[in-house]
């Protein structure tokens, strides 16, 4: 079965011309050489012929045309994605959070007491435990309530924006 | 092939507010997202709706074709994403060739014919036939590799597959066709090959 499909395989790539030169010629030989592949290929030379001769486009109806062209009247073409993207608000956003883990990873980090060289190890794991860090000082205090209430803010004109947007298209 | 002016200059002139010209568009490529709709419903009104709404999208996006490839291989993307969630929606009869139904088809077409005068089949309705009986994705394989003048690399473009699997997939397609005819036509093909 998997030698049938090997050689089915390898006969249609040179049917559609697909293989390299050297397996090219290596199957020329094989048709040329072995009743099996040169039947098998006649075989398949023929479904290809069949197909490319007989398969036909369906047509819609005569008026899909026109009925095409009188739907798009009412609508407009969208600008290109690329035009209300700005490619530089993302990289914008990308670094933001890139500077945030930065920041949390050094923070973090700085909270290691590298001098402690009591106990059994001494390596990086035993000394850096994220669950000992304090987060506490980042989380607790005015500033990041106002940062992620400004968040909160901005989260919500963005939805409001999208409503509205939906809106009007619905419209 | 085609006649007339090419796809790039008609686009063109849509994007610079002549929607009259879209319709060169439609005309040209009506025939094959249509056909290819029909393989995924056996409905010809469905098959119409979807081609409709295809076109209606790709003159909605037209602004973001750019150019890159060609706009057949753009157009193909969107009727096999269109296809694909039409058929999700709707949870569309396809003919698979695991679905009894499709034998019962399959007898139909085969009994049909020998009742039916088979020397006045023609090797063209045969083989539309046999396609029919293969499942959805292997018609559409098929249909845009004889019919969509797509290479390998463009069908995989629009499949979102790699070349080589759309190879593979091509090359089972049309052994499972050619089995279906065998199986179904056998005399036809025997008359026809």
């Amino acid at each position: 079965m998997n030698t049938e499909y090997n050689m089915e395989d390898r006969l249609w790539d040179y049917i559609d011309g697909s293989g390299n030169a050297e397996e090219k010629t290596f199957v020329e030989q094989l048709i040329a050489t072995q009743e099996e592949w040169r039947k098998k290929y006649h075989e398949l030379l023929d479904v290809h012929h069949l197909m490319q001769s007989s398969l036909e486009l369906d047509e819609p109806s005569m008026r899909f045309s026109q009925n095409v062209m009188e739907e798009i009247t009412k609508y407009q073409i969208t600008p290109a994605t690329k035009t209300y993207i700005n490619k530089k608000i993302i990289y914008g956003i990308g670094i933001f959070f890139l500077v945030m883990i930065a920041g949390m990873v050094i923070y973090g980090l700085g909270q290691v007491n590298w001098s402690d060289n009591t106990g059994v190890s001494n390596d990086l794991l035993t000394k850096y435990n994220p669950g000992k860090i304090d987060f506490s000082k980042f989380f607790n205090n005015t500033y990041t309530t106002i940062f992620m209430m400004i968040n909160v803010v901005m989260g919500l004109m963005l939805l409001d924006m999208w409503l509205g947007k939906k809106k009007k298209e619905f419209a | 092939m085609q006649t007339g002016p090419n796809d790039k200059d008609i686009i063109s002139a849509v994007l610079q507010g002549n929607k009259e010209a879209y319709g060169g568009l439609v005309n040209r490529y009506q025939g094959f997202v249509f056909t290819i709709c029909l393989r995924y419903t056996s409905s010809r009104e469905d098959a119409e709706e979807i081609a409709q709404d295809i076109f209606v999208k790709a003159y909605r996006c037209l602004a973001d074709f750019r150019g890159d490839s060609k706009f057949s291989t753009w157009l193909y993307t969107i009727v096999n994403t269109s296809c694909i969630t039409f058929l999700r929606k709707k949870r569309l009869q396809t003919h698979s060739l695991d679905d009894e139904k499709v034998f019962a088809v399959a007898d139909n077409l085969d009994g049909g014919m020998r009742a039916n005068q088979v020397e006045q089949k023609s090797r063209i309705a045969m083989v539309n036939q046999a396609i029919q009986l293969l499942s959805a994705d292997d018609a559409k394989i098929i249909t845009l590799f004889y019919k969509g003048e797509q290479s390998l690399e463009e069908m995989g473009e629009i499949l979102g597959m790699e070349p080589n699997t759309v190879k593979v997939k091509l090359h089972r397609a049309r052994v499972r066709l050619k089995e279906k005819m065998e199986k179904h036509f056998a005399q036809e093909v025997r008359d026809l090959v």
